[in-house]
């Protein structure tokens, strides 16, 4: 389970780093734990539904305003994340039954072992929605390379750039309420990122770059899988960490080829 | 009758009108240079030629040519620098406006990028990186991608600004070489001698908004200038 959502949340990054868009994604993951919380104080049945909606729309939202309004995107960004966060928070200190509120919180932002404990359904859907993420991208991997590289031409050529910038941010939000099981909201976008900029740093091609990053991550999530059971550590910051490591390695070896 | 014909265009960006009524027309296997300073406008044209912009008023009549059938070689820009791909898949990448929802390139369109990077003289790049290749040899990259967006009409934007002597002349001989095959080319320019060289007719774009935007044959464009 946690291996294939490490394949989703890998396949965008580079996209994501190459558009210099990696702020959406750090803002959709705060957006996704505001709406986790309201999910979880409602006491939701269909939990990770609503937060999926949410995300989605409120990526839909960014992409809008990062192009049209006034207010320039990353400010735009910085304002619907931070006070998604705020307002979860709150709402989650206001209503929670819980009595362990300070772990409920931590969980959510840092991810906890509850991979483990999903609900049968939870599952389904996760692995679904993976599923539903990685043929999407493979389908439209031609388009999202041609639009990343050069927005402009592929418009000119007739490529539906919009469209596509449109299904980039509802990849990218479905990846998000997926790995928050894995790794809580705060270390999403390491989880989409990392892999992605060390594999930058050693291969030279889109579809190179593409491949390396899904198998370093799956490596990466697999290792912390482990070590966090052998060790007792939290899995998301283990998986994290694994990532850290793998981009320093990548790094000193970038600068040995080059 | 005339391939692309632009009406009454005016346009700018907000209050900052660059053209006026700016009224041309380009034949099939024309070779229409465009000059003119920094900041008249000739970008801004293209991208409204290419329908990336919209025209504050005014229209551009396409005749017998579909709107995606324009190739396109943009001015170069920083975003592309640290860009991880190889040449190959950037040239390919021009097939892509005919590939409608079909996720995946064709054999026609693999030979098609062939071909073109046989024609740019690009063929053993093909699995290099693009931002490691020489600002001459990116060129012909992108120049080759813009071949297998279009057959019939190219769109240049400063193709040769911040090469060297050899690479510019390669450059021209091919554009030339593309028009000589009946190719319609629009190419913006800096180097105004040079341009004049092979094309056939000239549009002078000006900053200051008083002095008339000059259209015509490259033979009028010498006369009129001397
Ligand atoms: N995206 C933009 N927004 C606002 N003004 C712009 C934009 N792009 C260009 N301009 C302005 O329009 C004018 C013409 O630009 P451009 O068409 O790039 O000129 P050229 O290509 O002839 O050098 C310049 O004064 C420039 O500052
Ligand atoms: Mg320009």
């Amino acid at each position: 389970m946690g291996v294939i959502i490490a394949v989703c949340s890998s396949l965008l990054g580079g996209t994501l780093v190459l558009r210099r868009f990696s702020f959406i994604g750090d803002g959709l993951s705060h957006v996704a734990f505001g709406a986790m919380s309201v999910a979880a104080v409602m006491n939701l049945t269909g939990n990770m539904t609503f937060v999926l909606i949410i995300t989605i729309i409120c990526a839909v939202l960014l992409l809008r305003t990062g192009k049209n309004s006034g207010i320039k995107g990353d400010a735009a960004v910085a304002m619907i994340s931070v006070s998604s966060l705020a307002f979860g928070y709150m709402i989650m200190n206001i209503f929670s039954a819980s009595s362990n509120l300070s772990g409920d919180v931590c969980s959510t932002l840092f991810g906890s072992t509850s991979i483990l404990t999903l609900t049968v359904n939870e599952v389904y859907l996760s692995v679904g929605l993976s599923l539903a993420v990685v043929i999407t991208f493979v389908f439209f991997y031609n388009k999202i390379f041609a639009v990343t590289f050069d927005e402009d031409f592929a418009r000119a050529s007739g490529v539906n750039a919009g469209a596509c910038n449109l299904l980039v941010a509802v990849i990218t939000a479905a990846v998000i309420v997926l790995s928050m099981n894995l790794v809580g909201s705060l270390l999403i976008s390491a989880l989409i990122i990392f892999p992605a900029l060390s594999a930058m740093r050693v291969f030279r091609s889109f579809l190179s770059v593409t491949l390396c990053s899904v198998i370093l991550s799956v490596i990466c999530a697999a290792t912390g899988i482990i070590i966090s059971v052998l060790a007792g550590t939290p899995v998301g910051s283990t998986i994290v960490t694994a990532d850290a490591a793998a981009f320093i390695i990548f790094y000193i070896g970038g600068k040995f080829i080059s | 009758m005339s391939q692309i014909v632009c009406e009454n265009l005016s346009f700018g960006y907000g209050s900052n009108l660059l053209a006026e009524n700016l009224n041309f027309s380009v034949n099939a296997g024309d070779y229409l240079c465009v000059i003119g300073e920094n900041g008249s406008g000739k970008s801004t044209l293209i991208k409204i030629l290419l329908g990336l912009k919209a025209p504050d008023s005014g229209r551009i009549i396409l005749n017998g040519i579909a709107k995606n059938e324009l190739g396109y070689l943009p001015q170069q820009t920083e975003m592309q620098k640290d860009f991880p791909a190889s040449v190959y898949e950037v040239v390919i990448s021009g097939c892509q406006g005919r590939c409608g929802l079909r996720p995946f390139y064709n054999r026609n369109e693999k030979n098609l990028a062939r071909e073109a990077m046989n024609k740019m003289n690009i063929q053993n790049l093909a699995g290099k990186c693009y931002r490691e290749l020489s600002g001459g040899q990116q060129q012909r990259v992108l120049l080759a991608r813009a071949f297998c967006a279009s057959r019939k009409a190219i769109i240049l934007d400063e193709p040769v600004a911040g090469l060297d002597y050899e690479s510019s002349h390669e450059m021209y001989r091919i554009i030339h070489d593309m028009n000589h095959n009946g190719m319609t080319i629009i190419m913006i320019s800096h180097d105004t001698e040079e341009a004049l060289r092979h094309s056939t007719h000239v549009l002078r774009m000006t900053r200051n908004m008083n002095e008339k935007i000059f259209f015509g044959s490259k033979e009028e464009f010498l006369n009129h200038d001397c």
